[in-house]
């Protein structure tokens, strides 16, 4: 009976031996399995093949929490501003007949470089860098 | 005794050297910046008696303007009957008929203005005799603004600097002055609780309160020196300046024409002017508040579509609101929220295009928009729900793993008696 | 059959590098038992707590990335997108501050029981200079998320050591690595944190744990009195082994209750532009001084208060480390022996100023 009971205990701390190691190994594996979104990178983000990027136009790009308008001008060069319009946080776009940024809520004009030269925004839009990494666009933060 | 003083002489002569070229620094800049002092001003300031606006830092000082620029006079007799005899061409306070003239003597003389600003404007005077004010004191009437009503006399600053009187800050309480003079406004037949409107109106919120430069001033509906209220044809394109897709929006549709047929005010119509607020939906349906319902009445066209956009806009912001719950929950709960953020301000930007679309007057232009914001708002609640999911598995997992901790702890426990049972029985 | 592998290993092992004295150790170690048994486990809980720390920071090695514009974005991101990065942040956290927390314990219940005299003087000065660098290892890992509070808090906190007369102003500057707090004393801090303090700590680890095994425990003045026969011991394995062991099961479960249920807030990342956010708080370890230092009148004697107290402070932490070996006379009459006296005002003097430095 005594040894039954030294038997059952000793398995149980064995089942509860392993569960314990792989509650805590567990979690380890998973962490050391990178995730999906390799890196942190929110201080250079990756926006695409250049070729792929037509003349005159632009899009919206995810930069960590702050929407990046991209536009590539008439003279193929790259521009990337903030998005979020200084007055009241609208999104911005790129006119490609004026070649002007707009917000359309009230009728803000910024120029290509992000100056405000038109209507109530009160402030220019930051500036961010573009560089051309093997035809891939790259934006980072000035600094 | 003597070295003593030879010490400090040494100690004190830098000094004094650097003393000395403090004040001679200070000289200079104001040689250059502060205008000359006349005869005029030395005298009235030694008895106190300068203009009761008077200001060191009146713009047209820096111009090397003397007193005697407006009210004549010799600026150089220090003899009060020379200085102000008529002889010398003396005016005193100049009439309120004759001050745009005098102002414009320099100010419409684009050979005197150009050498202290390039690009400045010399039409004021003309303007202004095209505004109501300047019509009426053309009749000579003696009550209306004319430049110094609005710019002072003796305060005058360049409409940028915010200590100025028509500063785009201070510009509500200038023409409050007058206006909001219930007598005097009576006389005119016009009402005297602009400013009181304005001021809760979200323009005037804007300016007012949050300071916010770009929220338009009276002037900027209403015009500066050629003042006048907008007329019916020019009220669409006033409220475009800024809010240019509501009027492009606007002036293509049936309505406008039909506006235009009745004599209505365009954006006045149901937005009102003054006291104009954020608009909310209420404002559109078929509630007892809506604009619609004014002219529209059941069964007609007009009354349908007004229901219809009603409804998806409701739809859209309820998706919103229950998508917004749901990121604020991720984001208390410490989890990752930048995604859902993003389809947020996606939303919120689909509110905003729908709302201007329904000066379309066409719902299924609205409906379009809201669907889109709508299957945002979905995928953005369902990211949040991913989130708050994977906190509460969390918890579940801590449940699992304590389980196993508590199996060790009680085997342990029950192990360690059996030893000491052991030990105790030898 | 996993047993005849295991025997097979060992006595592989010990043909070659002749086991017999760690096997003796084995079998002969022994706890006493008694009363105060309880106070054993310290030392144990805290060592355990050391390898959770040296566990979950090389995990947190991995993905962190030191730098003004990186460190707070790379925690941001081991805590959102990394699996169970968010508990392996947490848990490192939380057991620096239950391993700060078992270390004072661990040490008043040494000095109460006066085992640090004679044999033990240097575990005692081995163990305290631990404990220094424990605090030092707090102070530093704290700046590295890169937020708002820890910025300005390590920003307080080198401050003050500006305050020593000839050497603070020096030793503020090679800690900034600058005038100021920037990126550059976050790459110092980064490297005192992760290289430097775990070199010095483990030599001194290793030597404090070598003293453990070379005298064996402690045993109070009471127990050691009492006739051999009445003398209780346990044997330490396999049975003190074993509620050692349980002690730190529940440990870690609370550790990580801890960790899910009260997560440490990221906060806003650093902007040394900011203005300093309200209640800019140190670490709870260094409440008491700080609040200490808080509470001076600006001039003591002729000297600034604030370095009246540091000074104070210094010489006492350096009293407190040589106190094997400053004799003190037993007084037979009194019921308290003045060195205990001394500890419990120790205590009640720390305990009192951090509780009034949080109610304040």
């Amino acid at each position: 009976m005594k040894i039954d009971r030294r038997k059952f205990l000793n398995s149980l701390l064995g089942i509860g031996g392993i569960g314990g190691i792989i509650s805590v190994f567990y979690p380890i594996i998973s962490y050391l399995i990178p995730p999906k979104t390799t890196e942190p990178k929110v201080s250079s983000i990756k926006a695409g093949l250049s070729a792929e990027f037509p003349t005159n136009s632009s899009k919206i790009i995810k930069f960590g929490r702050q929407p990046v308008i991209l536009i590539k001008t008439e003279d193929n060069e790259y521009k990337a501003l903030a998005a979020t319009c200084t007055h009241l946080d609208c999104i911005v776009q790129y006119k490609n007949d004026t070649k002007q940024i707009w917000c359309a809520c009230h009728n803000g004009i910024f120029d290509l470089n992000g100056r405000n030269i038109s209507g109530p925004p009160p402030r220019p839009l930051e500036e961010y860098e573009v560089k051309i990494v093997k035809d891939e666009i790259v934006i980072t933060k000035a600094g | 005794m003597k070295k003593r003083f030879f010490y400090l002489a040494i100690y004190a002569l830098p000094l004094l050297f650097l003393l000395g070229f403090t004040q001679k620094e200070k000289k200079d800049i104001k040689k250059e910046a502060l205008p000359k002092e006349d005869q005029c001003y030395t005298c009235h300031k030694e008895v106190e008696i300068l203009p009761k606006d008077f200001s060191q830092n009146d713009a047209h000082r820096y111009a090397n303007l003397s007193c005697s620029s407006c009210h004549g006079g010799d600026p150089t007799s220090a003899d009060e009957t020379i200085a102000k005899s008529s002889s010398k061409g003396f005016v005193g306070v100049p009439k309120r008929q004759d001050i745009p003239k005098l102002c414009g003597k320099c100010h419409s003389n684009i050979d005197i203005m150009r050498v202290y600003q390039p690009r400045i404007a010399t039409d004021q005077v003309a303007q202004y005799y095209t505004s109501v004010h300047g019509k009426k004191l053309l009749s000579g009437d003696q009550n209306v603004a004319e430049c110094s009503s609005c710019h002072s006399s003796h305060n005058i600053l360049p409409a940028k600097d915010p200590r100025s009187t028509v500063y785009a800050l201070n510009i509500p309480n200038t023409c409050n002055k007058c206006h909001g003079n219930k007598e005097l406004m009576k006389k005119y037949n016009i009402p005297s609780n602009q400013l009181e409107e304005y001021s809760k109106s979200v323009h005037g919120e804007a300016l007012l309160k949050n300071k916010d430069l770009g929220a338009p001033s009276c002037n900027d509906c209403h015009g500066n020196h050629g003042a006048m209220p907008p007329g019916i044809a020019s009220i669409s394109h006033v409220c475009g300046t800024c809010h240019t897709s509501n009027m492009e929006y606007f002036t293509t549709t049936k309505m406008a024409k039909s506006f235009e047929e009745m004599n209505f005010h365009a954006c006045e119509q149901c937005h009102g002017y003054h006291a104009v607020q954020k608009p909310s939906t209420a404002m559109i349906g078929v509630n007892k508040e809506s604009q619609c319902i004014e002219c529209h009445t059941p069964g007609d066209e007009g009354y349908a579509v007004s229901k219809k956009i009603k409804e998806s806009l409701v739809k859209l912001n309820n998706y919103y609101e229950s998508a917004n719950a749901n990121f604020l929950e991720v984001r208390q709960k410490g989890m990752n929220d930048v995604e859902i953020g993003f389809l947020l301000q996606d939303v919120k930007q689909t509110i905003i295009q729908s709302r201007t679309l329904i000066h379309t007057f066409d719902s299924t232009k609205v409906s379009a928009k809201t669907e889109e914001g709508i299957n945002i708002a979905v995928k953005a609640s369902l990211l949040a729900k991913k989130e708050i999911d994977e906190y509460y598995t969390r918890r579940n997992g801590f449940a699992a793993a304590t389980v196993v901790f508590l199996i060790i702890v009680i085997t342990l426990y029950l192990k360690i008696k059996e030893k000491e049972k052991k030990t105790n029985q030898k | 059959m996993i047993k005849n592998i295991g025997s097979k290993i060992a006595s592989w092992i010990d043909e070659r590098y002749n086991l017999e004295p760690l096997r003796n150790l084995i079998k002969h170690k022994k706890v006493p038992a008694h009363r105060y048994s309880i106070w054993y486990y310290m030392g144990g809980v805290t060592l355990f707590l050391f390898f959770v720390q040296l566990l979950t920071g090389i995990l947190l090695l991995l993905y962190y990335r030191p730098g003004e514009d990186s460190a707070y974005e790379s925690v941001r991101f081991i805590v959102t997108e990394v699996k169970f990065g968010w508990l392996i942040r947490n848990v490192h956290s939380w057991s620096a501050n239950l391993l700060v927390l078992f270390a004072f314990i661990h040490m008043f219940s040494v000095f109460f029981s006066k085992a640090y005299k004679k044999p033990r003087e240097l575990t005692w000065v081995t163990g305290f200079i631990l404990l220094v660098l424990t605090l030092a290892f707090g102070f530093s890992g704290y700046l590295l998320p890169w937020n708002e509070l820890a910025f300005f808090a390590t920003k307080v906190g080198t401050d003050i050591v500006g305050v020593v007369p000839i050497i603070g102003e020096p030793l503020k500057m090679i800690l900034r690595g600058g005038e100021d707090v920037t990126g550059a004393t976050l790459s110092r801090f980064f490297g005192i944190h992760v290289a430097i303090l775990p070199a010095i700590f483990t030599v001194f680890l290793v030597a404090h744990l070598f003293f453990i095994q070379q005298q064996g425990m402690h045993e109070p003045e009471k127990f050691k009195n009492l006739p051999e026969n009445k003398k209780k011991y346990i044997p330490f394995f396999p049975d003190f082994a074993l509620k050692d062991l349980l002690f730190w099961v529940v440990v870690f479960n609370i550790l990580i209750f801890l960790a899910l249920y009260f997560p440490w807030e990221l906060g806003n990342k650093a902007d040394a532009f900011a203005p300093a956010p309200e209640g800019i708080k140190p670490e709870w370890y260094f409440m008491f001084m700080f609040h200490t230092l808080k509470l001076l009148p600006a001039h003591i004697l002729f000297i600034e208060g604030e370095l009246f107290g540091i000074l104070i402070f210094g010489v006492a932490a350096v009293i407190w480390m040589l106190i094997p070996f400053i004799k003190i006379k037993q007084k037979h009459g009194w019921k308290i022996q003045p060195l205990t006296l001394i500890g419990i005002l120790v205590v009640f003097f720390i305990a009192v100023m951090t509780i009034i430095g949080y109610l304040v």
